[in-house]
């Protein structure tokens, strides 16, 4: 009886540890795809598969996937990276830095907590291939080129006498006086184009304000000074300012010093500008362009000896310290608006339009984009760009 | 054709430049790279032009006795010692060069760069006078915005002021922010499209 009974347990526990140890391997993903990514220079391919049924639901024991590649569907297969228990149903994994045009096969292991194996089939073959047009960023074609259309449109418009309502912007009506006061007082004008290079638009923009600003100079004969940071820019503020006086008739009074190189170092460029100020007592200060921690320094400085300052920058950052400092700031786009805003000539007074229109499509695109978003519409992933 | 030269130039390499944005195939990223090293032997010339006009002024300004002209001297001799040192001398770590660099030059920035805290101060003071609605306004945000930033506000309000300052700068701060960056985007592309066209021409300088 005894030995019968000792029989019994032992066939029950073997029943029970059976039914708890003996475990199937994790089951494979339905779906595992590996593709050339898309609109890169070939350097990444793309590994999609969707979670084990067991890893989540199921046995639910899925503790590692293993990503293997070879350059041969039966060659030597290297680890690629490793993954815990997915959170999402469908992995995506970039394979980045790989040499185009090779052919690389994949396969996925995986691991269960009783460290059951299950491998997948090798998918391949399949190779970065570089593309000759990145497709991520169809939209910024697609909105770069509705752009153009409306700036040529607007060009268009003014070439044919249109006459373009321009809103007031204060900063660029105080010029006048500006340069008016300095005349008066018989003290220069200093005219600063901040840190920027030329390949900063905003630079540029300066520079297209510098040369309307400098014939007005020309024309009361106030003297000028204008300290660069770039010598690349210097060589270019030179001749705006020399073809300015030109233009004005008054070619006599251009002064090649009045545009000179000071430095390309932050803060020496600024210790010297502070100087020149604290020496000269510029009645106007003028900074207009790309700026950086120097620009409170600047501002200040020529707040304390009493200029009346004009500044204007897109650097987001430095437009509170010049608000704070000068007596009118152009704030972001008035800076790219302030060249035709002082010349007035039709053409580019059409440019000036467009960034009207651009910023009323802007408007409407965030309205519907509040709306169809509010309702479950993801409109924000179709204007997402993938690097 | 002084100008018209450098407007073609300036429009073919545009469009080139604005097409390669979109190529990633490595052809576009070589010409590219390409285009960036001539960049850069153009600027080794324009150095030379910016040195040129440097002395050229230092030595105006010595010879007309002008106002601190003494600091001209001090300009010109520390670029010839830094010169000279850099190019005769070794540039690596504790060298007489290095040291030129880390014990002048880098605690005169650093000076320059401390006057910002004394010149920040002075203009919230100005900023912040409550003269008018919105400076109250600007006051008010701007003191919730100190105590949300130290450990004292918090323990003073209950860590009221840490997330109203998250939300001044999370919602209102941010949509003036993307606000002005979406008028200087358009901006900047108006004004590249300007040039790119020859509608602005006076960045080209010189007569026709």
């Amino acid at each position: 009886m005894k030995a019968t009974l000792i029989a019994l347990l032992t066939v029950f526990f073997c029943a029970v540890a059976g039914t708890v140890y003996a475990d199937a391997p994790p089951k494979l993903p339905e779906k595992f795809i590996a593709e050339d990514f898309p609109g890169d220079k070939g350097e990444k391919i793309r590994i999609m598969w969707a979670k084990s049924s067991d890893d989540g639901a199921g046995e639910n024991d899925v503790k590692t996937y293993y990503l293997f590649r070879s350059t041969a569907k039966d060659g030597n297969y290297e680890i690629v990276e490793e993954f815990t228990p997915l959170t999402e149903d469908v992995k995506v994994y970039e394979d980045k830095n790989l040499p185009g045009n090779i052919n690389y096969y994949y396969q996925l292991k995986i691991v269960d907590a009783q460290n059951n194996i299950s491998f997948s089939e090798k998918i391949g073959p399949v190779a970065a291939n570089p593309e000759w047009f990145n497709v991520n960023r169809n939209m910024i074609l697609i909105g770069m080129l509705l752009y153009i259309a409306i700036v040529l449109v607007c060009i268009l418009l003014a070439k044919r006498g249109k006459d373009f309502f321009v809103r007031k912007i204060a900063g660029l009506d105080a010029v006048d006086e500006a340069i008016g006061r300095a005349t008066e007082m018989g003290k220069p004008i200093l005219y600063v184009t901040g840190l920027g290079g030329l390949g900063d638009i905003a630079t540029l923009a300066s520079i297209n304000i510098l040369g309307r600003l400098a014939k007005k100079i020309a024309e009361y004969e106030t003297p000028l000074i204008v300290p660069a940071y770039d010598y690349f820019v210097m060589m270019v503020q030179k001749e705006v300012v020399k073809e300015a006086y030109m233009e004005a008739g008054r070619p006599d009074s251009y002064k090649d010093d009045s545009v000179f190189f000071l430095s390309d170092s932050q803060f020496a460029y600024a210790a010297a500008v502070d100087g020149i100020m604290v020496r000269e007592k510029p009645a106007a200060n003028f900074y207009l362009g790309t700026f950086f921690a120097e620009s409170l320094i600047l501002a200040e400085t020529g707040a304390s000896t009493g200029a009346i300052q004009i500044a204007g920058t897109d650097a987001l950052a430095q437009i509170p310290f010049f608000i704070t400092a000068c007596d009118y700031t152009l704030i972001g786009e008035e800076l790219y608006a302030a060249s035709a805003y002082l010349s007035r000539e039709p053409l580019v007074m059409g440019t000036l339009k467009s960034q009207d229109w651009g910023k009323l499509i802007l408007m409407i695109l965030i309205i519907i984009g509040i709306a169809l978003v509010s309702f479950g519409i993801p409109f924000d992933e179709f204007f997402r760009v993938i690097e | 054709m002084k100008r018209t030269g450098p407007l073609v130039v300036c429009f073919i390499f545009a469009i080139i430049m604005m097409v390669q944005a979109f190529v990633p195939h490595p052809f576009s990223e070589d010409f590219l790279q390409l285009s960036n090293n001539h960049l850069m032997v153009m600027s080794t010339f324009a150095l030379a032009i910016g040195i040129s006009t440097f002395v050229h002024l230092h030595l105006t300004k010595i010879r007309k006795n002008g106002e601190g002209w003494y600091f001209s001297i001090v300009a010109l001799v520390g670029m010839v010692v830094t010169a000279t040192v850099g190019i005769f001398g070794k540039t690596e770590a504790g060298t007489l060069y290095d040291k030129i660099f880390f014990y002048i030059q880098n605690p005169m920035q650093s000076a320059m760069f401390s006057l910002l805290a004394f010149f920040m101060a002075s203009a919230a003071y100005r900023a912040f006078r409550a003269r008018s609605f919105e400076a109250t306004l600007l006051l008010l945000a701007a003191i919730i915005v100190m105590l949300g930033r130290v450990p004292i506000g918090d323990l003073m309000t209950g860590g009221a002021t840490s997330k109203i300052t998250e939300f001044l700068f999370s919602v209102p701060n941010m949509a003036a922010k993307r606000a002005i960056m979406l008028g200087v985007s358009l901006g900047v592309i108006a004004t590249s499209l300007k040039i790119i066209f020859g509608i602005e021409r006076s960045w080209l300088g010189g007569t026709d």
